[in-house]
């Protein structure tokens, strides 16, 4: 509809509540943040002095941070790997035309409904230390007349490292794993069910297998889908916290610590604002490289339709 | 006819273990005191104890109605404000309203520790930090972009000539809402219904930081609290668990359809 600029005027006026919030508490907010995290406020009383990159130095200096980026970076690539890699063999195994599958995607989904908290609470008992897990292995291993072999794994609080990688991380990794491999099973779900079956029929007619019409036909049409799961996957991994704080914390030696729970507690539990302000910036920068890019190019796609 | 088996037979085996931390929480919910040993936590419970649930319910009932509270008044505010910039977003553009959108969207992506110095900051000034008010404020705000996104899509589906019938007979651009889309917006209003209730009711960040008196506090921080100082009592941490998780297992078993729209909603399409 084309509009007289008195018009469009007015559209405007309706929606500048929104836009007002949006900019003031996006984005003045952030430009609030990065004046924190330059300046040498460290106390109750605010203290805005210029402080420089200081902040940002000592960050990438102090050992614990430094562990935060190592855990964030082993969780993302585990946790994304297992939800793209599980979401789409769930979804190719519900596309089966079987009857009553359902119930078990409404299974694989549920988790996503329930909070954070909640699963963090039942995952900490599954792979507690002194039980959980172990347990139920060596019941298991009894059960089948091995029981010379004792499992007495500490999960969540063992110091081992592959390399970087803290095996301590493998429990939450599970956790939110469990809580989102639905999500990118649904997105992969409407993806093959947007694909038309005369296209199918087709390589079906040419002699393909079921396998090679999965790997020549379906998978390729459903690069758009991996992406933006990656792109999803990636900020949702990027800001984990809830899970985290609730399961296991820091952890032992900062084991399962990750940026997030170094941001509250350097701001809300040690009044350490500038500090935690340059940890927030940096995680924003963390994620701004994953979602601008993608915000971009949806736009830049949407101008050419 | 072997293949199906396997299939189901697959398809059963992943079931269930996506079932063992319900089923975890489950048994130990019913567990009494004395049950209630590291040893026996993957046995069935003896007796079917009812304690834990009253003891969880006692202990969350005030964050409970804290949570109806908070998440009721800010899913409807925000799924009103959504409706209306999505209308204007899709049906009225204005020069710069596609980044107007993007600059609206990227709201939605940002870590919220980057605005949560400032935000408890201004929520003091204002007086509406520790109150669910604020909280409410907040989510709000912070629920622009992802109810935007939802309307503004479902509108992009309905032809212009619907509205411009209404242009021709007279029709300013409150009537077009009014009459016109509002009343064939029911499905989309579902979708962000259900979203934005099952996200704020889940929510924790923000319900940590902004509240802090333990009775003005939502029910998951209370139960994250619960977690953390009852430690002995799990089998209370784990009743509380199931009864906080209620209300969006009730959303999502009658509306799963709309529950999967907005969450896909938010992935797919910009």
């Amino acid at each position: 509809m084309k509009h007289s600029r008195k018009e469009n005027l007015f559209v405007i006026l309706t929606i500048l509540p929104s836009t007002a919030a949006i900019i003031t508490f996006v984005y003045g907010f952030i430009g609030w943040t990065i004046r924190v995290s330059f300046s040498n406020w460290k106390g109750i009383i605010p203290d805005y002095s210029f402080a420089g990159l200081k902040n940002f130095y000592n960050l990438f200096k102090n050992p614990r941070f430094l562990i935060d980026i190592a855990n964030n970076i082993s969780f993302s690539i585990l946790f994304i790997a297992i939800c793209i890699g599980g979401g789409l063999i769930l979804a190719i195994l519900l596309d089966q035309n079987l009857k009553g599958v359902r119930i078990f995607q409404n299974i694989y989904l549920f988790p996503l409904a329930i909070s954070f908290v909640v699963t963090g609470i039942a995952w900490r008992w599954i792979f507690n230390p002194n039980g959980g897990v172990n347990i139920l292995l060596n019941n298991l291993l009894t059960r089948i007349g091995i029981d010379n072999i004792n499992i007495d794994w500490g999960w969540f609080i063992v110091p081992n490292q592959i390399g970087p990688f803290r095996l301590a991380l493998l429990p939450v990794i599970v956790a939110a794993s469990w809580q989102f491999v639905g999500y990118v099973m649904a997105m992969y779900l409407a993806g093959i069910r947007g694909i038309p079956d005369e296209l199918r029929e087709a390589a079906r007619i040419d002699g393909a297998t079921e396998f090679q019409i999965y790997s020549k036909v379906v998978l390729p049409l459903l690069k758009p889908i991996t992406l933006a799961a990656l792109i999803i996957l990636g900020h949702i991994s990027l800001k984990v916290f809830d899970l985290i704080y609730v399961m296991t914390g820091s952890g032992p030696g900062f084991v399962t610590d990750f940026p997030s729970i170094f941001m509250y507690e350097a701001t809300f539990k040690a009044n350490n604002y500038s500090q935690g302000a340059s940890i927030a910036i940096l995680m924003l920068l963390m994620v701004a490289v994953v979602i601008i890019p993608y915000l971009t190019m949806n736009l830049r796609r949407k101008a050419k339709d | 006819m072997k293949k199906k088996y396997f299939l189901y037979f697959s398809l059963a085996i992943i079931a269930i273990l996506f079932l063992v931390p319900i089923y975890v929480l489950l048994v130990t919910s019913f567990k009494g005191f004395e049950e209630v040993t590291i040893k026996n936590m993957w046995n069935l419970p003896k007796t079917l104890y009812l304690g834990n649930y009253i003891s969880a319910f006692d202990y969350l009932r005030t964050n409970i109605l804290n949570s109806l509270y908070l998440t009721i008044v800010a899913t409807a505010i925000s799924a009103m404000l959504g409706s209306w910039n999505g209308y204007i977003l899709s049906k009225w553009k204005f020069p710069g309203a596609n980044i107007l959108f993007s600059l609206i969207l990227f709201g939605m992506f940002i870590p919220y520790q980057s605005i949560l110095i400032p935000l408890v900051n201004f929520l003091r000034f204002i007086g509406l930090y520790g109150s669910i008010p604020g909280l409410i404020l907040t989510h709000v705000i912070y629920g622009i972009p992802i109810t935007t996104l939802i309307f503004r899509n479902y509108y992009a589906g309905v032809p212009n000539e619907l509205l411009e019938a209404g242009k021709i007979d007279g029709a300013g651009i409150f009537e077009i809402y009014r009459y016109v889309l509002f009343p064939i917006s029911i499905p989309a209003f579902v979708v962000v219904i259900v979203w934005q209730f099952t996200s704020i009711w889940n929510e924790f960040l923000f319900a940590l930081v902004v509240t802090h008196n333990p009775k003005i506090q939502p029910a998951t921080v209370a139960l994250a609290n619960l977690a953390g100082s009852y430690f002995a009592e799990w089998n209370v941490q784990m009743a509380g668990a199931l009864f906080i998780s209620i209300p969006p297992l009730l959303v999502y078993i009658f509306l799963g359809r709309y529950f999967i729209r907005g969450l896909l909603a938010g992935s797919v399409k910009g």
